[in-house]
């Protein structure tokens, strides 16, 4: 029976596999049909009816953020240095869709990772770097990129420094803020909230830069938003044209407060929040948390909340709001037109799973979706990919088997995911 | 099939550990017990229900020297907490770990016991006295 069971399910694999994925419409470049085939079982993840994954490279050393240019490389930012080289170039020659040629470069940790204008961007926990690439999209001098920005904190705790890129030759760089709650000391119980808080002039926040100067510092850039904790999924709507990102929002209400907030009410709260953010938006941290069940923004405790009262008038609200902890580390918006109609102008969020929701069990380890229509959520948010665990009682994220963390669009409209804990690049497709 | 390898060797490890922990003396068992229930209050949202930590953020408890080697380390980094990047096998850590000089000298003899042979760990067990001593050492 098993044997049965296994063979039919090897004849479904196969017949999904031979389903040719081809790049319709009006893509601009010509994009010869893809033949890739989905890995037996979709390698290992679980999807929608008609989308199928295979791993496109493995054993990478802590993949983050990653690029796919219109050749079909990928760019991989490190951040954990792989033969002393902190980025890599990815080249499937014989169209297999798995990579089998690969380069380092740059001696930089790191997680930015982003294509535009011929140029390739990389982010280390202080500086963000370019590399002129050639008309394939190839680097020219891996040994000299242009030094854009320097001199970002980085003080451990959210040091991360997750990049995009507008229309109109403008970066924009998160500097996280290096405290989970702006107490005093940080993450210690009876230890009050500064008001105002100090880490916001320099941190808690996205800088705008210009995307072609050299050697900017603090002074040259624009504190583009604040009020935001931490923000690694970070991406610019062309629809919208805006920018939009997800905040990991604050850890430990029940540690810090077990008289206000259960474990499984601090499991939930606070909401992990999608917002659309202009110049001079403000978010809200430290001083305010949202709270997903009251759909409000709340006090926060270490500045006179007691889990009811709202504050943060000043602030503006989520767009989307998912669950506690899930912890974004990509977004995507999606303007292929290989996935179904639903999809198109679409948010994916790479959740690279939680750990703040102990002892609850450990939730996230998905990519989301989130439908659009004219720049703004048209529905609810729904699991797109799911899997990459492999189990669900983790006594740790450590035991997840993947954590995914980047995201990227090829250019036959196929969704690249990174995964920094097993080191595995993922490429999801629509067969039909 | 290798699920099945995994399974047995887990059960192997938590049976050696059981053995481990039961030929300790009782007082030392009731302080391991006691020292349970509070990782569970105050370690375990951090360092999680495995002893395993958080990658990159909040270190493991697992066969690590900070845990298993000299007290007075131990003890010091549980009373004065850490603002530092700890670095593990090559890996680092960067949450911030809170002061918890809060906790009486049983308190923490009990814990650090309970972690010093748990997840593996198979160390000697921590006096009141020791903590009471070391206490006295740190500003």
């Amino acid at each position: 029976m098993k044997k049965t069971f296994l063979n039919c399910f090897l004849l479904a694999a196969m017949l999904i596999g031979t389903t040719n994925v081809f790049a319709k419409g009006n893509d601009s470049l010509h994009i010869a049909a893809a033949t890739v085939k989905p890995d037996a079982g979709n390698a290992g993840l679980t999807l929608p009816k008609g989308f199928g994954a295979l791993v496109v490279a493995e054993n990478l050393n802590e993949p983050r953020h990653i690029a796919v240019t219109k050749e079909g490389d990928i760019y991989v930012k490190l951040a954990s240095l792989q033969g002393g080289k902190g980025i890599l170039w990815l080249h499937d020659a014989n169209g297999d869709g798995k990579t089998d040629e690969q380069k380092g470069f740059g001696n930089f940790k790191g997680t930015g990772m982003y294509v535009k204008n011929g140029y390739l961007y990389a982010s280390s926990d202080e500086e963000v770097f370019r590399y002129k690439l050639d008309a394939g999209d190839k680097i020219i001098n891996g040994d000299a990129p242009e030094k854009i920005v320097t001199g970002l904190l980085s003080r451990h705790e959210h040091e991360a420094k997750a990049i995009t890129l507008d229309n109109a030759g403008n970066i924009y760089v998160n500097i996280g803020a290096y405290s989970n709650a702006c107490q005093v000391k940080d993450r210690t119980k009876g230890s009050p909230g500064m008001k105002p808080c100090p880490i916001l002039d320099s941190a808690g926040g996205i800088w705008q830069f210009k995307a072609d100067k050299p050697n900017q510092n603090y002074g040259s850039g624009v504190r583009y938003a604040t009020g935001l904790r931490n923000v690694v999924g970070i991406n610019w709507n062309t629809e919208a044209n805006s920018l939009f990102v997800m905040q990991h929002g604050r850890d430990q209400l029940h540690d810090l407060f077990p008289d206000m907030y259960t474990s499984k009410q601090s499991a939930e709260l606070p909401a992990e929040c999608m917002y659309q953010v202009q110049k001079g938006t403000n978010c809200g941290w430290p001083y305010i948390y949202y709270d997903e069940f009251q759909h409000k923004k709340i006090l926060a405790p270490e500045f006179g909340g007691d889990g009811k009262k709202t504050a943060g008038e000043d602030a503006v609200d989520p767009v989307v709001a998912f669950p506690g902890h899930l912890a974004p580390n990509g977004l995507l918006f999606y303007t292929g037109s290989q996935f179904p109609e639903k999809y198109k102008n679409g948010a994916f969020i790479a959740f690279h799973g939680s750990w703040n929701r102990a002892p609850e069990p450990q939730k996230g380890f998905f990519v989301a979706f989130v439908p659009f229509k004219n720049g703004k959520p048209s529905g609810e948010w729904e699991i797109f990919a799911d899997g990459f665990a492999g189990g669900t009682d983790l006594g740790s994220p450590g035991d997840a088997k993947h954590r995914p963390c980047g995201l990227a669009q090829g250019p036959d409209g196929s969704l690249y995911v990174s995964d920094d804990q097993g080191g595995t690049i993922f490429r999801i497709v629509y067969g039909k | 099939m290798k699920k099945i390898i995994v399974s047995i060797l887990a059960l192997c490890c938590f049976s050696l550990c059981l053995i481990a922990r039961q030929s300790q003396p009782a007082e030392v068992q009731e302080s391991i017990a006691r020292g349970e229930k509070l990782y569970t209050l105050y370690c375990l949202s951090c360092h999680q229900k495995s002893g395993n930590g958080v990658p990159h953020m909040n270190p493991p408890l697992v066969k690590t020297s900070y845990v298993t080697g000299d007290i007075k380390k131990l003890v010091t980094w549980v009373l004065k907490g850490s603002t530092e990047n700890v670095e593990i096998d090559g890996k680092s850590y960067s949450n911030n770990m809170p002061a918890q000089s809060y906790l009486k000298d049983d308190q923490i003899a009990d814990v650090l016991t309970y972690v010093r042979n748990s997840f593996g760990n198979t160390s000697s067990a921590i006096t009141p006295a020791d903590v009471k001593a070391i206490r006295a050492t740190v500003k």
